[in-house]
């Protein structure tokens, strides 16, 4: 690990005023950061420890009815919380199939949805042709091993996916992202927040250099929605594909969905068609949701091992959408 | 604000309070084990991916791979060897005896700092909810059966307890 400068912000003013400096970034719950510093993936000469932030890590009620989630709050305790769970139990669901108990002690609900992908090629120890890692070196999960890696949005640049769990059912629960920054702070829209590859790979996400999460916003709530996570293990796994779904009802009649896949693409993935095909159509019509997910996934372009993430998709997708509807309050 | 890359980290671990001078890059597993000799705390994978480094951060199972020794400062840490009290094991460290609920022995520690803590969660309701709060730690010698047994009868205990 390359040496750094470290120090703890005092408040969320001093951390704006140094987070903009070439080679600094914020250190939140850290679980990602300091894998990325052991294998190079970042190579920060200074790191800003967020953690004497006062009042980031609470979880409020919005007026209107939305919930504010502090970018700070652990991932257990956004989880477990009474309104979360209650309200958007796709995103308690998500965040309880991600990572272990420990991480989620550790990891936050704002730097989460930042982790890079789980590419091994470009998580290797040693160095592997990688845009991501070295723009200009190949892609060697291209004709390589890449039967987890993307079936949609991906360019010959990069065929990574973005692995977050949260994240997934942010985008699907139409989330905003508020952000701080020393030139003023923005509400970005959850689908707005990853970027897809293009032939710009080592880009992540929409945010600035210095440009801080600081909350994340939800409206209305969401009981009606479930996250099911596809994996090679029970738990404490990386999902293959999952599906983050939210629907509102009337009597058995879906008047709108939502529903954002994971796993598939270098960002939480928008069935857009497949949610307006589904408007009006009755939650038990299995022939009519699974017509309107084969619409959205027409799409999808297939690598050369992992065409079979379609048709977990789709079914990914269709469970979700029945464990949606199931949930009664 | 001020940045540095050496610092002298002060926290309290199993109720002793220690100041530490460390490199930034040091992390909390790397503090216990090379610089206070706590060496019960093993270091597996270094990369948060096995749950051998478990350890209890003022009150919370983390990971102590996964935590800069500066971000420790002020903290209270309990470790394996901060578990037994007065020479008596901790009824946890006891069940996993009784219940042969290790084999090599690498991943106990974390094993059994991971069972303390999630007794303590409440979530020992059913082996299904044991089995998916205790997938944090990675046993390679596959002795889940018999963890698995362990947490459950020291979660009867500390309920009838």
């Amino acid at each position: 690990m390359q040496s750094f400068d470290y120090g703890h912000a005092a408040d969320i003013g001093e951390a704006l005023a140094n987070g903009d400096a070439p080679n600094t970034v914020f250190l939140a719950g850290g679980t990602e950061l300091l894998n990325w510093l052991r294998l190079g993936v970042a190579k920060p000469a200074r790191v800003i420890d967020l953690a004497r932030l006062k009042g980031f890590a609470d979880i409020t009620r919005l007026p209107g009815g939305g919930l504010r989630i502090g970018a700070l709050a652990r991932l257990n305790d956004v989880a477990l919380n009474d309104d979360v769970a209650r309200d958007y139990p796709v995103l308690s669901q998500a965040i309880l199939k991600s990572a272990s108990a420990q991480l989620r002690n550790l990891a936050t609900i704002g730097g989460n949805p930042l982790q890079k992908t789980r590419c091994g090629y470009f998580r290797a120890e040693e160095t592997l042709p990688c845009n991501k890692r070295k723009l200009g070196s190949g892609c060697s999960a291209l004709k390589g091993i890449n039967d987890k890696h993307a079936i949609f949005g991906w360019s010959e640049a990069c065929v990574a996916t973005q692995p977050s769990d949260p994240a997934t059912a942010l985008s699907a629960l139409d989330a905003l992202y508020v952000t701080e920054h020393k030139d003023g702070g923005r509400r970005i829209k959850a689908e707005d927040l990853h970027t897809l590859p293009g032939d710009t790979p080592h880009i992540d996400n929409a945010l600035r250099d210095g440009e801080l999460i600081v909350g994340i916003e939800l409206v209305g709530a969401a009981r009606h929605s479930a996250y099911l996570k596809l994996r090679e293990r029970e738990s404490y796994e990386f999902a293959i594909v999952s599906a983050a779904v939210a629907l509102d009802l009337e009597g058995d009649r879906i008047l709108r969905a939502r529903i954002a896949l994971g796993s598939v693409a270098h960002k939480p993935w928008r069935l857009n068609q497949a949610e307006s095909a589904l408007s009006g159509v009755a939650a038990n019509d299995t022939a009519a949701i699974r017509r309107a997910l084969d619409a959205s996934l027409v799409g999808a372009k297939t690598l050369a091992h992992n065409a079979y993430k379609v048709r977990l998709a789709k079914n990914a997708a269709e469970r979700a959408i029945r464990l949606a509807a199931a949930r009664t309050w | 604000m001020e940045f540095r890359s050496h610092l002298t980290v002060a926290l309290r671990v199993n109720g002793r309070r220690y100041e530490v001078p460390v490199d930034t890059r040091t992390t909390l597993l790397d503090l216990l084990r090379e610089h206070l000799e706590l060496t019960g705390t093993k270091k597996g994978c270094n990369f948060g991916e096995c749950g051998a480094c478990t350890v209890h951060l003022n009150g919370r199972r983390v990971n102590g791979c996964m935590i800069l020794a500066a971000s420790a400062e002020g903290a209270e840490v309990t470790t394996i060897e901060g578990l037994a009290e007065d020479g008596k094991l901790h009824p946890v460290q006891q069940a996993f005896i009784d219940h042969d609920a290790f084999q090599c022995g690498f991943c106990t520690p974390g094993q059994v700092m991971s069972a303390v803590a999630l007794i303590r969660e409440g979530h020992a309701r059913s082996a299904a909810e044991i089995r998916e709060w205790m997938s944090g730690n990675l046993c390679r010698c596959s002795s889940y059966p018999q963890i698995l047994s362990a947490v459950e009868a020291a979660a009867s205990q500390a309920t009838a307890g």
